[in-house]
């Protein structure tokens, strides 16, 4: 008699082996270099992709499975969050600045990193690293998505929110964040991912991330809360991906070593300026501050950052060639940034302000050896002229990096009272860089940074040729509502009525 | 070194003198006056005179600083691509070899009201 056998269900691991390895196969009616033209070009030699490990090993129906799960309480938690007005539940009016930073300038990052890892998965020739970077592609979709639609709860109160499409195309200081990821994507398979999986995603991130997510919740913010925790889950992986690609990398062949050492220098460089401007968020834009910029980097940076470079030290691999650099910055980036913003924020869609006395006092308490000797006077006199009714507007417009394309607010790494002055040729014409490191990632591949699309030199060529009025329109910046001092902005005037609205009987 | 690619890689700059209408571009800033966050960036005619560029551009840019007033613009001293330069007042910026993109620096040792505490 036959008996019926009950069909056993495959463990995890086989189901991952079937799902995934068991789909590559060699290929015979083409030839494999043609399918994976971009595979070699770049010079990282790889054996044997079969070595590729896949900590996760997370199929795509599981997958879907807990994605759907996290999508579910994100939305419910957004729907609260419109429905008890939590647009007023924030700190303070000034919070929506950092926000307003982060929509304009992250959020199209992380679609711009979903792009990335989409064209990642398809040259890279491992079966792994391909499913792995399906599955970031998809992440980084959600969280774009997930952070315009929490986002979007306060366009509906707050001025700055309504454009970020079109500021993140033409706006000066969003350039900084696109052409990071523009010269990722335009480089190789390997390339992007060191930049972009291991960079951003496993060195830098946390100093992104976490102050931020903290920040939002010391500020009332649960929407953003909400979405940080959403892809929170995500970024493990992501960070496991990135780790996993760089020791696959050097395992593979010694020859990898100098080109892997060379894209860590320069990326580490990009995305540190990259994330200057969460040294603003953090010091400045916060009512409510979690930890100062520099105590964030001791964390994050100097501890975390360390550690990983003492691991990777025994593959030949020594740590970024600007970290040193890096370190003499944090004690004046933030400031130097805000006192830059604030002179300019008649071009930017978000507020600044200069900062009060209680402000003031903490940060000379967070920065004793730099606030008060070098950034107080400067705050100082720009309060003077604002309380003169002649407060600063700095219409003369910065020079911008040819590499990082930030403003050239740095000084020189061992004299905080000198801007930083470099400047080359190449086929005789002059470019200038904030930076020795953005001078070298210049140097290194001049035909690529010729290129640069930036904001302040395009704005004196056809067709705006210096008209800052049309350049407000073509930005889509509402001139006495999106820009300017936070002191006397809709926002200010709008949150205070509202919340005293809720808060009072008159 | 150039870009490794798969095919012959030319990249054209976009900021190329060209592009500016008869005009170019000068990047200008004051030494240790970090009032002023960046080095401004100027677009002008190469036949302005370096006079006119002191007077009608760089004076009232820097008018917010209180050093501003007590410049004595004749005894500055410049800087050209971070070389020591004398500029002709009377010359223009094409005469003076101010190229399309240089940057210029003046100097007015013992002015440093905002950098006092330094």
């Amino acid at each position: 008699m036959d008996m019926k056998v009950a069909k056993k269900k495959l463990p995890l691991k086989e189901k991952y082996q079937y799902l995934t390895r068991d789909l590559g196969w060699e290929t015979t009616y083409q030839q494999q270099e043609k399918i994976f033209p971009y595979a070699e070009y770049e010079g990282i030699k790889i054996h044997d992709w079969s070595q590729w490990e896949d900590p996760f090993r997370l199929t795509m129906d599981a997958y879907w499975k807990y994605q759907a799960e996290k999508e579910r309480k994100f939305y419910a938690i957004i729907d609260a969050h419109a429905q008890n007005n939590g647009h007023l539940h924030i700190t303070d009016a000034r919070y929506l600045s950092a926000l307003k930073i982060f929509l304009q300038a992250i959020s199209p990052g992380e679609f711009a990193a979903h792009k990335g890892f989409a064209r990642a998965g398809r040259e890279l020739p491992g079966i792994g690293t391909q499913v792995a970077c399906q599955m970031q592609a998809l992440d980084e979709m959600r969280h774009a998505q997930t952070q315009i639609h929490a986002l979007s709860n306060y366009n509906r109160y707050y001025n700055g929110f309504h454009a970020f499409a079109d500021q993140r195309d033409r706006i000066w200081y969003t350039s900084v964040a696109r052409s990071f990821f523009d010269d990722a994507m335009s480089a190789g398979p390997f390339e992007f991912m060191l930049a972009i999986g291991f960079s951003f995603e496993y060195v830098l991130t946390n100093l992104l991330f976490v102050p931020f997510m903290s920040g939002a919740a010391y500020n009332g913010d649960m929407a953003t809360v909400t979405f940080g925790f959403s892809a929170q889950s995500d970024e493990a992986r992501h960070m496991t991906l990135g780790l996993e690609c760089i020791k696959f990398m050097l395992e593979q062949d010694p020859d990898n070593l100098a080109l892997v050492q060379r894209w860590i220098d320069k990326w580490f460089w990009r995305g540190f300026r990259v994330l200057g401007l969460v040294s603003t968020m953090m010091d400045y834009m916060l009512p409510k501050r979690v930890m100062s910029w520099r105590e964030a980097w001791e964390v994050y940076g100097v501890e975390n950052g360390g550690a990983l470079f003492r691991d990777l030290a025994r593959y030949g691999i020594r740590p970024p060639q600007g970290w040193d650099d890096a370190e003499k910055a944090i004690d004046h980036m933030s400031h130097q940034f805000m006192l830059g913003l604030y002179q300019w924020s008649f071009g930017t869609s978000f507020h600044s302000w200069i900062p009060s006395d209680e402000d003031m006092a903490w940060l000379s308490a967070k920065y004793p050896t730099t606030f008060d000797k070098y950034y107080r006077p400067r705050w100082n006199h720009l309060r003077k002229l604002a309380e003169a009714g002649t407060p600063f507007m700095n219409t003369g417009l910065a020079k911008l990096c040819q590499t990082c394309q930030l403003p050239s607010v740095f000084t020189e790494p061992d004299d905080p009272t000198m801007s930083c002055h470099r400047e080359g040729r190449y086929l005789g014409e002059i470019y200038h860089f904030c930076s020795d490191h953005c001078q070298t990632i210049f140097n290194d591949e001049p035909e690529k940074y010729i290129q640069s699309w930036l904001p302040m030199p395009s704005l004196f060529q056809d067709p705006l040729n210096g008209d800052v009025g049309a350049w407000m329109q073509w930005v889509s910046l509402l001139n006495g509502k999106d820009n300017g001092d936070f002191v006397g902005s809709e926002d200010e005037a709008n949150f205070q009525l509202w919340r005293g609205l809720a808060t009072k009987n008159q | 070194m150039p870009v490794t690619s798969l095919k012959p890689y030319v990249g054209v700059s976009r900021d190329r003198v060209e592009n500016y209408n008869g005009q170019q571009l000068v990047y200008a800033s004051w030494d240790h006056h970090l009032l002023f966050a960046s080095p401004f960036i100027l677009c002008l005619s190469p036949q302005m005179t370096f006079g006119e560029l002191v007077e009608q551009r760089l004076k009232p840019l820097v008018q917010a600083d209180p050093d501003a007033a007590a410049v004595d613009w004749q005894a500055v001293q410049w800087l050209k691509s971070n070389q020591p330069f004398t500029p002709a007042f009377d010359r223009s910026l094409a005469d003076n070899g101010i190229a399309h993109k240089e940057q210029i620096r003046w100097r007015t040792p013992g002015l440093n009201s905002l950098m006092s505490a330094a």
